[in-house]
């Protein structure tokens, strides 16, 4: 996709439904918008069969509306909750099998980089704890010691909720599942550990207690992946349905472990620290010219 | 073994795709009419024929032919809209492929995953796929096929369509202006 793709055939224009137009016309295509400006603006992921108080759609919502370049972005999804949330996203997406979604991006990341030499192709990985630190694992880490250049998001709910509640590999040791009842026994796999040995340029650890962190740091992984290497954002979204809590109370359990055992964690390489200072200092120095314009132009 | 033909369903669950009863996609300069290979002449004049008599005739252009707006999708979308007002047709709009949920609105859109709502909502008797990509057209064809009375048209850019009760191939500006004087002859009573 690209933004001319966005551009309606005026010959259609009067039977094209009122979504599409919202999109066209105040959607983020082309435009600055992000999570801050939630709300406001025509959003590429809306209606959702999700639970009520599904975390993971919380997060999926916050990180589609922080993309830095929608317009350029082709999201790769696996098996899991999000592959439910995924078939309502306007945003070009690919279903992979379960486990082989950084295998998939791979592929596509260079695919694009051949079709499209002389233009930036966002790729971006979103798929659950099941599917990138268990199932997936393999295809994960051999995509960071490739040094893929796109971005890896894990929606991290520590349980395979969509087939009843097994234990994962993100459970933490000693917890109970619906359908694993003697509890986990060994501990949770530390994949952002793995993932800063394998060579990723820029990892977070976040929760959806913190949707503008979340938002920095996957706009941060993005913009790395693209310039430099892999990259990895591990987000906390607690499940309600599996873990047996009130719709309102997920997100408090997520503001509860984000103090205690989810805590916010940020590792950045010296190549991406100096990306993204030089981007700031940009980003800085148009504000300047922009607001020394407007200045101009109201004297 | 008797030809298969391929005509409008209710077909039932999972209809088989003509191309496994041996159905082949027409050559250059032909179309499919039933699941024949006639003439590109003669399929463009059985389409107009199903278009003039149908009680709800609707055309379902495409992304290929509601987005990115070239040269070519102008003209073609221009030439959609002037034989759809010749029929009386309506146009409904397959602007992507999501299975939305909780259910599309199947007075404005048409959707690959389930085409049958907005055949039965809108009571369409002939459909016109146009500007839609290969692999969703023969979803939404055979479904169409399988669950609904609807005679289906395929206005294919590229080799046709042969789960489409009617197709024509390499359609180009060229193509619908001569469906377009094929329509106009029908209306006057024939050739």
């Amino acid at each position: 996709m690209s933004l001319e793709i966005t551009r309606m055939n005026p010959h259609f224009a009067d039977v094209m439904p009122q979504e599409y137009t919202d999109l066209v016309e105040n959607g983020p295509f082309g435009r600055d918008f992000g999570a801050r400006d939630l709300g406001s603006f025509k959003e590429l992921f809306e209606e959702h069969p999700m639970c009520a108080g599904c975390n993971l759609s919380l997060a999926f919502r916050i990180i589609v509306a922080s993309l830095p370049n929608p317009a350029d972005t082709i999201m790769v999804g696996s098996t899991g909750c999000n592959s439910i949330a995924f078939p309502q996203l306007a945003l070009h997406n690919v279903h992979s099998l379960f486990g082989n979604q950084n295998a998939i991006a791979s592929g596509l990341k260079r695919g694009l980089a051949l079709r499209f030499p002389d233009k930036v192709k966002d790729v971006v990985v979103v798929a659950g704890d099941g599917a990138t630190a268990d199932i997936g694992l393999d295809m994960t880490l051999h995509s960071w010691f490739r040094g893929e250049k796109f971005a890896t998001v894990m929606f991290d709910n520590e349980i395979y909720a969509n087939t009843g509640g097994q234990e994962s590999g993100m459970t933490e040791c000693g917890e109970i599942r619906n359908m694993a009842p003697t509890g986990k026994k060994f501990n949770k796999i530390s994949v952002a550990n793995l993932a800063i040995e394998a060579g990723c340029a820029y990892v977070a650890v976040v929760t959806t207690a913190s949707p503008l962190k979340i938002s920095k740091c996957f706009e941060k992984a993005v913009l790395v992946a693209r310039e430099i290497g892999p990259t990895y954002v591990q987000i906390y979204t607690p499940c309600p349905t599996n873990l047996k809590l009130k719709s309102s109370e997920s997100v408090s359990l997520a503001k509860e472990r984000s103090k205690g055992t989810y805590q916010f964690r940020e590792h950045v390489s010296p190549e991406a620290e100096e990306f993204l200072a030089a981007r700031a200092e940009k980003t800085e120095e148009q504000v300047r010219v922009t607001s020394k314009d407007e200045e101009m132009h109201s004297a | 073994m008797e030809r298969y033909r391929v005509v409008p369903g209710p077909e039932g669950y999972l209809p088989p795709a003509a191309a496994l009863h041996g159905v082949e996609l027409p050559l250059p300069g032909q179309g499919l009419v039933e699941g024949s290979r006639v003439e590109g002449r003669t399929a463009a004049l059985a389409i107009a024929e199903r278009l003039v008599s149908a009680s709800v005739p609707t055309f379902f252009p495409g992304p290929l032919l509601l987005w990115k707006s070239t040269e070519e999708a102008l003209e073609r979308g221009r030439l959609v809209r002037e034989i759809a007002r010749e029929v009386g047709a309506k146009v409904i709009p397959m602007p992507d492929y999501r299975p939305k949920y909780p259910m599309i609105d199947p007075a404005v859109e048409i959707n690959p995953n389930h085409p049958n709502l907005t055949i039965w909502f809108n009571k369409i008797d002939v459909g016109v796929f146009i500007g839609v990509h290969c692999h969703q057209a023969n979803l939404a064809l055979k479904i169409i096929r399988g669950g609904t009375s609807c005679f289906t048209v395929a206005l294919c850019a590229h080799e046709g369509h042969e789960d489409a009760n009617a197709s024509l191939r390499d359609t180009d500006v060229a193509s619908l202006t001569a469906l377009l004087d094929a329509v106009r002859i029908v209306k006057q009573g024939g050739e």
